[in-house]
């Protein structure tokens, strides 16, 4: 398989308008993937399946990932009247959510190729791209994605619930999901358990 | 009722005496049939205890129905799913009675490994009756088969007169059971108050 950054001129260069990143994944396995913006993913999609020299014609997988808000705090070295001082400074990043496409490709046996794609943000334009009008495959992984997650796939043909039933609101796979409170007893509780353990039963002296 | 000691000595004599309930009860113990439904990898263990190598049939439940309408045993065989529940429950409403539920496998009777999750149902006794509960994950066939034998032993147990005779012997006794309807997070309601209760636990200080 050519390098990413080999794929990503390649690219470039044949669907117009593509503007791609290269993540990488520091982790053992190195599976470095590609970023598309959703406005060219299915123009970048087409280019990888119909390629003679690429030939990624079966998409394996489709899963989602949520990112949510998150603030962190950076130390920065700033040199303030000739002094040299570090300074905390607050980066808040927005959420956003994450769908990320394995490809393969049968005929030449290569593969996967990573293809990750990100919504806007992650409450009201969590719009991306469907990319099963190329790959069939993605149809109902696509669904899973939307149902669980609430990415809005344009131009699927059938985007509706799979897993939850029809009336169920919210999207359980999201970080701030929040759990109806069915809460039962646990043998051994602990942690976030524990704590709802302690809120769902009273202790011996409080009952007697 | 006959003494019991006098049906032993009759019985050495060759005089074989019986009650009409006694009777009844040891034919359907030994013509139990089974819902032909599963719901997950439990299900692979229930078709493996019908094969020959475990071989149901020698209890006499090897004619797993394909309708409700002719099942006396609903095997809950796998995870019960939140989206999956109501469709249990009438299913269990479909059979006729007298009908028996054997909940098989942890998931079955507690969630499992997904008790902490968001759409699994702690339990299929939250909504149905059930039997005999069956631990394992999944459970061997010998523990189906076990749980086959304790049904029976049940069954023929049962009386069908007096005060403790079984539900459909008695007018009063509910003949349907609610099936739950789907809400924005849980089913609507979340369990079945008639047929079962949560467990009063305290924490120790």
């Amino acid at each position: 398989m050519k390098s990413l950054a080999q794929l990503k001129s390649e690219i470039e260069a044949a669907v117009t308008g593509a503007r791609l990143e290269i993540l990488p994944n520091p982790a053992v396995p190195a599976q470095s993937s590609l970023r598309v913006d959703p406005a060219q993913a299915s123009a970048v999609a087409r280019f990888l399946r119909d390629t003679p020299q690429l030939q990624f014609d079966f998409c394996s997988n489709v899963t989602g990932v949520d990112w949510p808000e998150r603030t962190e705090k950076v130390k920065l070295k700033q040199v303030v009247d000739g002094a040299e001082q570090e300074i905390e400074e607050t980066r808040s990043s927005l959420g956003f959510l994450e769908v990320v496409y394995h490809l393969y490709s049968v005929a030449l046996k290569d593969g996967p190729l990573i293809l990750r794609q990100r919504t806007v943000n992650r409450s009201d334009d969590c719009r991306v791209a469907s990319l099963t009008p190329i790959w069939r495959s993605c149809e109902f992984q696509e669904r899973e994605v939307f149902d669980l997650f609430g990415v809005q796939f344009t131009d699927h043909p059938d985007l509706r619930r799979i897993l939850m039933w029809d009336g169920f609101v919210d999207h359980p796979m999201r970080k701030d999901y929040v759990e109806p409170d069915d809460y039962e007893y646990e043998p051994t509780p602990h942690d976030e358990v524990l704590e709802r353990a302690q809120q769902h039963y009273p202790t011996q002296e409080a009952s007697t | 009722m006959i003494d019991e000691g006098l049906k032993n000595e009759l019985a050495k004599q060759g005089v074989f005496v019986t009650s009409l309930q006694e009777l009844y009860n040891w034919g359907r113990s030994n013509s139990v049939w089974p819902l032909s439904f599963g719901l997950a990898c439990c299900a692979i263990e229930m078709m493996a205890a019908s094969m020959a190598r475990f071989d149901i049939s020698r209890f006499g439940s090897e004619v797993f129905r394909p309708s409700p309408r002719q099942a006396d045993l609903m095997i809950v065989a796998g995870t019960v799913t939140k989206k999956m529940a109501p469709q249990v429950v009438r299913l269990y409403n479909q059979m006729p009675e007298p009908k028996y539920v054997i909940a098989m496998g942890a998931c079955a009777i507690s969630g499992g490994p997904f008790k902490q999750g968001y759409n699994v149902l702690k339990g299929i006794d939250r909504f149905l009756p059930v039997d005999v509960h069956i631990p394992g994950c999944p459970p061997r066939p010998e523990a189906l088969l076990h749980a086959l034998i304790t049904l029976q032993k049940k069954i023929a147990g049962e009386s069908l007169t007096g005060p403790d005779r079984r539900r459909h012997l008695d007018p009063t006794a509910p003949s349907e059971f609610p099936v739950p309807e789907f809400g924005a997070h849980d089913l609507v309601p979340p369990r079945n108050d008639a047929v079962w209760r949560p467990v009063p636990l305290i924490r120790p200080t």
